[in-house]
């Protein structure tokens, strides 16, 4: 290792020798794939680390032991019958299960390193880099500018002309700008449902989160709008971290890189039923190579 | 019951007498609407053509003459100024207090006990009689400082009160959650949510609950009875000395023996009904601006 690196440092040496220290780097050390403190995370780090996270609403326990990591860049789907606890694991990667009375969480979900549910967290700050697309439509009552304009607007950006930008680039993102230029300050609910969702994307990427969760974007939409929405988030994960639940089987297939498999476990005795992670892997391994009999069931439609 | 191939399903009725009874309840609903519209017509019909011989301009602008001078001279000038008067302060304070507690009712208070708290007591204030009120608002502010306007809009302000807490309540009710859910998941605070989402999704029906308390007010003539007494003429400071307000006026002048005074109540009342009509017709008009973007 000695040698090629003193060829290395000869080699940015010689042509300049005369360069001082702060001078910009050549692009040959700029092209090493090290990065610095301030550079992109390397694509395949861990954006999520979740540890025997259980959830609870009241005395009921939703979810039990879910322990998974989520990879940045990837697009990762929870799939699995109703009432496994998908859509709960997904609202503790934002904290917004803090908004149902009586929601707890045991166990530790790390975002990047630093705990969510930590002592001194603000959901608030979480919720900022960490968005979310709901199941059904949600556009505010208010014009389609200013729904995507809303969440700019509330971390302080009031500049007309940056908000501009950021209005025309999100709705771009979410390929809806085309039908909606002309009609900025139409009502958002004025929109179907599919451009509705599309606009609800936008008004998320608009504060350019990163981590961005969807709770079933394309359940209460045609096959036509659910595909404009795949596109979407093929087009955006590059820059963004996806995690989707979805009841759609061929959904997930389609755009996930990663399937993490829930299911209901019934407990005889005490007559009661929690949600439990079964297998998460791959993607094409959970549908063509299950390693649990269950996630089989389940892919081939045989359950659920 | 399958369909035998080659002969037509039998699509008619099979029996009248489920038409008959369709037709007895569409009747009875008919009977029953008509029957509602009858005194509601009758009281307009009345009031319009008793009051509207008398009313002019004179008799809006002009002071209160006595009771005995026949109809045609003097008017009403001073109970319409105290009327705006007395109900546009009890708006001041009502509304505003109303929303605020309607807000922590819905927002911020939760099940907790004081939200319980304040809507029981809203609740129970709802049913409490305006001249009992009328009462509470003399022995705690007239006997300790004097008959004014201002007594009489606290006692109107009680009243409102509990009709803006709970109009506000159901309207901020009727937001749906995944609007809230939406602003939250953008990293908003609570405030934000309420301020930006919450309220302005709710405005037009609060406004429209707010304008029907004021309209309920403006008409009410019994908390006003011991709290402004009865002038003949203008006080344009609400905080100092008896007032006057059109049901009073017309409360004074319709127990009068005089006929002159009994015309100038018709002529009081149809002022009073044009006004809470207008009140009702603005809110109409709020809603429908306010709302512009909900639909």
């Amino acid at each position: 290792m000695e040698q090629p690196e003193q060829d290395f440092v000869t080699s940015l040496q010689q042509p300049e020798p005369a360069a001082p220290p702060q001078a910009p780097p050549a692009p040959g050390p700029r092209a090493q794939p090290t990065p610095g403190p301030q550079a992109q995370p390397v694509p395949g780090g861990h954006v999520f680390d979740a540890e025997k996270v259980s959830c609870y609403y009241g005395s009921f326990r939703a979810v039990t032991d879910v322990s998974l990591s989520i990879y940045e860049n990837e697009i990762t789907a929870f799939i699995g019958p109703s009432g496994c606890g998908k859509t709960t694991v997904l609202r503790t990667l934002n904290r917004m299960n803090d908004l149902v009375p009586g929601a707890r969480v045991e166990g530790d979900v790390r975002y990047r390193g630093a705990s969510l549910y930590g002592k001194d967290v603000s959901p608030i700050a979480v919720r900022r880099n960490i968005g979310m697309v709901f199941q059904k439509p949600n556009p505010f009552p208010k014009s389609i500018y200013d729904n995507v304009a809303y969440g700019p607007r509330i971390n302080g950006e009031h500049n007309k002309h940056k908000l501009d930008e950021i209005v025309e680039h999100s709705l771009r993102q979410a390929a809806l700008w085309e039908e909606v230029k002309d009609r900025l300050k139409a009502s958002g609910l004025s929109l179907s449902g599919g451009q509705a969702q599309r606009l609800c994307i936008a008004r998320t990427l608009a504060v350019e989160p990163d981590v961005v969760l969807m709770d079933e974007p394309c359940s209460a939409l045609d096959p036509i709008a659910t595909g404009a929405i795949e596109d979407l988030m093929r087009d955006i994960k590059t820059r963004y971290t996806i995690v989707i639940v979805t009841h759609n089987m061929q959904q997930a297939t389609r755009v996930s890189d990663r399937t993490a498999f829930f299911s209901v476990l019934r407990n005889e005795e005490s007559d009661t039923r929690t949600g439990v992670l079964v297998e998460y892997g791959r993607t094409q391994q959970i549908f063509e190579d299950p390693g649990d009999s269950r996630t089989e069931a389940y892919v081939t439609g045989q359950v659920g | 019951m399958a369909v035998i191939t080659g002969q037509q399903p039998n699509l008619r009725e099979a029996k009248g007498w489920r038409r008959t009874k369709n037709r007895i309840a569409t009747v009875l609903m008919v009977v029953a609407f008509v029957l509602v519209v009858i005194p509601l017509v009758f009281v307009l019909i009345t009031v319009v053509a008793r009051g509207i011989k008398i009313i002019s301009w004179t008799f809006l602008t002009s002071p209160i003459p006595p009771q005995v001078v026949p109809a045609g001279v003097g008017g009403i000038g001073p109970a319409i100024v105290g009327t705006f008067e007395i109900v546009g302060l009890a708006t001041v304070m009502a509304v505003p207090l109303g929303v605020l507690g309607a807000i922590y009712l819905n927002e911020y208070g939760g099940k907790g006990v004081l939200a319980r708290l304040i809507g029981f007591m809203a609740d129970v204030m709802t049913g409490v009689p305006s001249i009992v009120m009328g009462l509470f608002i003399f022995s705690i502010w007239v006997l300790h400082f004097q008959f004014s306007g201002f007594a009489g809009a606290l006692a109107l302000g009680c009243l409102m009160l509990p009709v803006v807490i709970r109009s506000t309540d159901e309207m901020l009710k009727l937001v749906p959650n995944p609007l809230r859910e939406g602003s939250y998941a953008l990293g908003a605070t609570k405030a934000r949510v309420t301020m930006t989402v919450v309220l302005p999704a709710a405005i037009g029906g609060i406004v429209s609950g707010a304008l029907l308390a004021i309209a309920r007010a403006v008409g009410e003539t019994a908390p006003l009875l011991f709290t402004i007494l009865t002038v003949t003429t203008v006080n344009l400071n609400p905080f100092s000395g008896p007032n006057t307000s059109l049901p009073s006026q017309i409360f004074a002048n319709a127990t009068s023996p005089y006929t002159g005074a009994q015309d100038r109540a018709w002529g009081t009342a149809l002022t009073l009904i044009v006004i809470a009509f207008a009140l009702m017709i603005i809110a109409r008009f709020i809603t429908a601006r306010f709302t512009r973007y909900t639909r």
